[in-house]
């Protein structure tokens, strides 16, 4: 369990982050080591390089505004969950992120990392995608900012250049009379989950994006669908697998039970 | 005063250093600068013949210090070129195989050793393991029960049909007595496989020391004196020249106590070859696929009884997955075949078993050691004889029970240890009472009508188990009393966060009249005590608290008769308190426990103040040797307690789950224990032993499993994907009550408690889990997604 070798550089400025990332086509970012160091360590990945980060200036920001929540590439997931700011502009942010891993894991792990992680088991990535959220990446040739339903092309796949660097992440504002709600089960408490379901209710439309039942963060449009059928309308659009932990009838069962609970909860909270 | 300390809940005095980060495991054993880092190749095929190990491009890598694989072993050593020992033989076992320390030829698990690396550091060793190209031969492996038994393939080609062992016991004419009997049920039962994953992995530190030719290993076992004999004989070299240190261990729950493991061995033999520390610390994914499991089992039941339920035949057949192969003999099956019994006296009974080879990592006892699938079988059985007549299933065990005036009950087996399966004492049917007193059984009806009216499923389950523990054959204790009137107390079985620096030092105090404070324990050190057997089974209180006891009443003896002398009383006239001896009733005719220490040694050189009060006593008549014949210098009692058999604990669990009729989420809302175990040395301790036992059990039945795939690739060997329970996962709340019907084996009256929490687990969720849903769980452990699936598979039944 000790990683293969790799070159270190903890660069002062994100030019020179980006200069040292498009050095080397074998480069990795670290930022919080939450998914990356696990698999360095079971040498599943070897990088040759590993640019950190974690010393770039003014990358931790969290700010709510009427707009929406940016969040910077170094805030951790604990500072994003500890602020009110953020629970009254989005809160469907702070629901989710009190389901991601453990206090630990979210005291060190960043939300835009886990963003362009882009794991379809990962909260975060499929509440970005739900909210219609975005990632602004800065790389050799200037800025640019990725949409969400852009951003997720495969497992554990983003649309981020090699010589990237996902800079922050922007939630949109929940809008008046709109309700959103968040649930997840998993094995254990901070498990990834066997299936998690986050609902937006608005004025006209009725959306869920699903987890750990879709290959990416997928989402669902079910505006009309009658609340009985929710469930599996949505199957339609998924593709629950199995595993050693369930199976796919098991998921397909909760897909059906948490799109109905979130999707009521949700127009709860907009009535 | 010193009050006594047996029985009350002193605090533990190991936990100030565990807590502050100050334990000293043996990854931190400072063994020096010039320690090198050991990593081993492992087989990534469960079945293989290993053709050719090239490892040319690795002894050029900097930092790389050896390289060795199975051709090399001769060399080093004669001995370590066989296989490693077959640690408990048994006639039954007539195919028992073990592996070599690295692999000879073939490779029967994914995990097993092929060449050992040791670098200047890990990530070194690591470096060059990876750089390690072997040829294999890929074979067919046989992984799970069936396979095994289908015997397409076999692990090992001299063993037919893949069957080690064979055994069958009996008392009385089950078959007989079923075919005679009122009712009868046939059930199939399975248990899957799981293992101890303590927090610290297996870990080995040696360093040679050429100038005096001696040897000293630390390492992470549950046996120091076992791990001494097998490097001696290994390594050629005496006993006297090796010296096995057992520093803080975290975690055992079985899987230490086989030994020696190939690192235990290839270690010290590198410190002696390349005259440099070694070191070797097991990672998580290591101890996953190359230390052992257990649990594995299938069982096929027959039962006979009448109209009230009580057991006339019972006829057991069972087949053990073992693993790759036999270190630790049969220990597992044959306490299935023996434990399953409990509480119980059936009037008939027959059980046989098949231990089978699998391709799959070895099996060894895993806290409970076959217990709790034996548990699970026959308290499935008693659920099912309840269901069969609409009884209370209570009720139904009630009528089985031994009862209080049966005692010494001989269940007409022989046991684990070779000796007949009499139980010493118990009481059955009292604990029966508490149980249902302490959970609310005679209520539940009612709770549960209340919750289905709310759409909400509960279930209520109860198991009982009875234990053996301290098996034999011995253990000992060393007592000395220093000058400072400090105890001193050495055995030599080991600890691994058990309390045993507290239950000891209690022991200890109360019998010398010392405080608690003045006593300092030391386990698994070889140095210390050279003859010791082990901590497992729930031996350690019984086995060495015995000796304790009996070895400080051998110093109190001694203490005695010298301060007699210098008092010039009567031994009989005087007492012991807080480390000062006095005639009872004339409290300043007294003297300190410290300066007896010095009158005991005639080379009375003054070192200290104690030494100078000593010259007020003249002791001895002059016209005799200084030391009598009889008699040695020093205070010291050294003593060793043997008992005739094991002691048999006892217990009953009862939970109530709440199982969601939508997602098949298994919910905890009550769990209670009675638990028995002789008198209790320390309560807060035994049930910290309980609270842990319990908290494991919910792993093992909600949880945790091996998810080995058809080619026997083990898919979780992750904490990630193996579910050990958090702290979330466990009840929040367990309430215990204790019944302490006494032990006459042994001179404090007290049974083992170490496994006792883990036992009833598998039995009493599926019962309850039964209970909720108004069918049968037969097999354990059980995850939402699998009840799940009973469901479906029931409404299409019901539907069809």
């Amino acid at each position: 369990m000790k990683p293969a070798p790799f070159d270190y550089v903890r660069p002062g400025s994100l030019d020179d982050a980006i200069v040292a990332l498009a050095g080397d086509p074998g480069a990795k970012v670290l930022a919080g080591g939450q998914s990356l160091v696990p698999l360095l360590s079971m040498r599943l990945a070897a990088p040759s390089r590993l640019v950190d980060i974690n010393g770039l200036p003014g990358l931790d920001s969290v700010e709510a505004g009427p707009d929406g929540v940016r969040i910077g590439a170094l805030a951790r997931h604990a500072d994003v969950l500890a602020s009110d700011d953020v629970r009254r502009v989005q809160p469907l942010v702070s629901l989710a992120l009190a389901d991601v891993a453990h206090a630990t894991i979210r005291n060190r792990g960043t939300t835009v990392g886990s963003i362009v992680h882009a794991d379809a088991a990962a909260e975060m990535p499929m509440v970005l995608r739900l909210l219609g959220g975005s990632v602004d990446v800065a790389g050799p040739s200037g800025r640019r900012t990725i949409k969400a339903d852009d951003l997720f092309v495969g497992p554990l796949e983003s649309s981020l250049h090699h010589d990237e660097i996902a800079v922050s992440a922007f939630f949109p504002a929940l809008p008046a009379g709109a309700g959103v709600a968040f649930e997840e089960i998993a094995r254990r408490h901070g498990d990834y989950a066997l299936c998690g379901v986050a609902a937006l209710v608005t004025d006209d439309a009725v959306h869920a994006g699903y987890l750990s039942v879709c290959d990416v963060p997928t989402v669902v449009d079910l505006t009309g669908v009658a609340d009985g059928d929710l469930g599996d309308a949505a199957l339609e659009h998924l593709d629950p697998g199995d595993d050693i932990h369930a199976s796919a009838a098991y998921r397909s069962q909760l897909v059906r039970v948490l799109t109905a609970r979130v999707v009521a909860a949700a127009r709860r909270m907009a009535a | 005063m010193t009050t006594k300390l047996f029985g009350t809940r002193v605090q533990r005095v190991e936990d100030q250093r565990f807590l502050r980060g100050h334990g000293r495991y043996v990854d931190d054993v400072a063994v020096g600068p010039t320690t090198l880092h050991a990593a081993v190749l492992r087989s990534p095929h469960a079945h293989a013949r290993v053709l050719d190990v090239h490892v040319d491009d690795v002894l050029d890598l900097e930092g790389v210090h050896a390289v060795w694989t199975y051709e090399d072993l001769a060399d080093l050593s004669t001995a370590m070129a066989d296989p490693l020992p077959l640690l408990i033989p048994h006639p039954t076992l007539t195919h028992g195989r073990t592996q070599y320390a690295l692999a000879n030829a073939e490779v029967n698990y994914v995990g097993e050793a092929i060449a050992f690396v040791v670098a200047d550091d890990r990530y070194v060793a690591e470096d060059a393991v990876g750089r390690i190209r072997v040829d294999y031969e890929v074979l067919p492996p046989v992984v799970g029960i069936d396979a095994a038994r289908a015997a397409r393939n076999l692990v090992h080609e001299d063993v037919p049909g893949n069957v080690g062992a064979r055994m069958e016991q009996s008392n009385g004419d089950a078959p007989a007595a079923i075919a005679a009997a009122p009712h009868t049920l046939t059930l199939d039962l399975t248990v899957e496989r799981s293992a101890c994953q303590p927090m610290e992995g297996r870990g080995t530190v040696a360093r040679w020391d050429p100038d005096v030719n001696r040897l000293t290993v630390w390492t992470s076992t549950q046996t120091s004196t076992g791990v001494r004999a097998a490097i001696a004989v290994k390594l050629g070299l005496d006993l006297g020249q090796v010296d096995v240190v057992t520093p803080d261990v975290g975690g055992g729950f079985g899987v230490k106590i086989n030994h020696p493991w190939p690192e235990e061995l290839l270690v010290p033999l590198a410190a002696r070859a390349l005259g440099r520390p070694v070191k070797f610390i097991e990672d998580r994914r290591e101890h996953f696929i190359s230390s052992a499991h257990e649990r594995g089992q299938v069982h096929h039941v027959e039962v006979g009884f009448d109209d009230d339920g009580r057991v006339l035949g019972l006829d057991v057949t069972f087949w053990h997955d073992h693993g790759a192969y036999t270190p630790y003999g049969l220990i597992v099956p044959i306490i299935t075949s023996t434990q399953l019994l409990g509480p119980y006296k059936p009037g008939a009974y027959r059980v046989s078993f098949e231990s089978l080879y699998t391709n799959t990592v070895i099996v060894t006892p895993y806290r409970g050691a076959g217990r709790p699938q034996g548990c699970f079988v026959m308290e499935r059985t008693m659920d099912a004889i309840a269901e069969a007549l609409g009884k209370d299933r209570a009720e139904v065990r009630a009528t089985n029970f031994i009862q209080p005036d049966e005692f010494p009950f001989d269940q007409g087996l022989i046991f684990q240890d070779g000796r007949q399966l009499e139980y010493d004492s118990g009481d059955y049917p009292a604990s029966l009472e508490k149980i249902k007193e302490l959970v609310g059984w005679d209520e539940f009806p009612a709770f549960k009508a209340e919750m289905a009216a709310q759409g909400r499923q509960v279930g209520i389950g109860l198991a009982c188990y009875v234990e053996g523990t301290g098996v034999g054959p011995y253990e000992g204790a060393h007592v000395h009393i220093e000058t400072s009137g400090k105890v001193k107390v050495a055995t030599g079985l080991t600890t691994q966060g058990q309390g045993h620096a507290t239950v000891f030092a209690q022991i200890a105090a109360d019998v010398l009249g010392v405080p608690i404070e003045d006593v300092e324990v030391v386990t698994g050190d070889t140095r210390r005590m050279a003859y010791a057997v082990g901590t497992f089974a729930s031996r350690a209180a019984v086995m060495s608290g015995s000796a304790i006891h009996l070895a400080a009443t051998r110093a109190r003896e001694k203490v005695l008769r010298i301060a007699a002398d210098a008092l010039e009383a009567s031994e009989d006239d005087l007492e012991i308190v807080d480390g000062v001896v006095s005639v009872k009733g004339a409290p300043t005719s007294s003297i300190a426990l410290g300066t007896i220490a010095v009158l005991s040694n005639p080379l009375r050189y003054a070192f200290d103040e104690q030494s100078k009060l000593a010259t007020q006593f003249s002791v001895g008549d002059p016209g005799k040797p200084p030391v009598a014949e009889d008699d040695e210098p020093g205070l010291e009692g050294k003593d060793f307690y043997s008992p005739e058999r094991s002691t048999f604990a006892s217990g009953m669990h009862a939970v109530v789950v709440e199982t969601d009729p939508l997602t098949a989420e298994i919910k905890i809302l009550r769990y209670a224990v009675v638990h028995d175990c002789g008198y209790l040395i320390n309560p807060m301790i035994v049930e910290g032993q309980i609270h842990g036992g319990v908290a494991q059990g919910v792993g093992g039945a909600l949880y945790e499993r091996m998810a080995y795939d058809e080619s026997g690739q083990l898919l979780n060997a992750s904490f990630m994907d193996f579910l050990m329970p958090y702290v979330t996962e466990v009840p929040t709340s367990i309430e215990i009550d204790h019944l302490e019907t006494p032990s006459p084996l042994n001179p404090l009256g007290i049974k083992g408690a170490g496994e006792a929490g883990v036992i009833p687990s598998a039995a009493v969720f599926a019962a309850a889990i039964s209970d909720a849903e108004g069918f049968a769980i037969t097999a354990m452990p059980i995850s939402p997604s699998e009840l799940y699936a009973l469901r479906l598979a029931r409404s299409s039944k019901e539907t069809s």
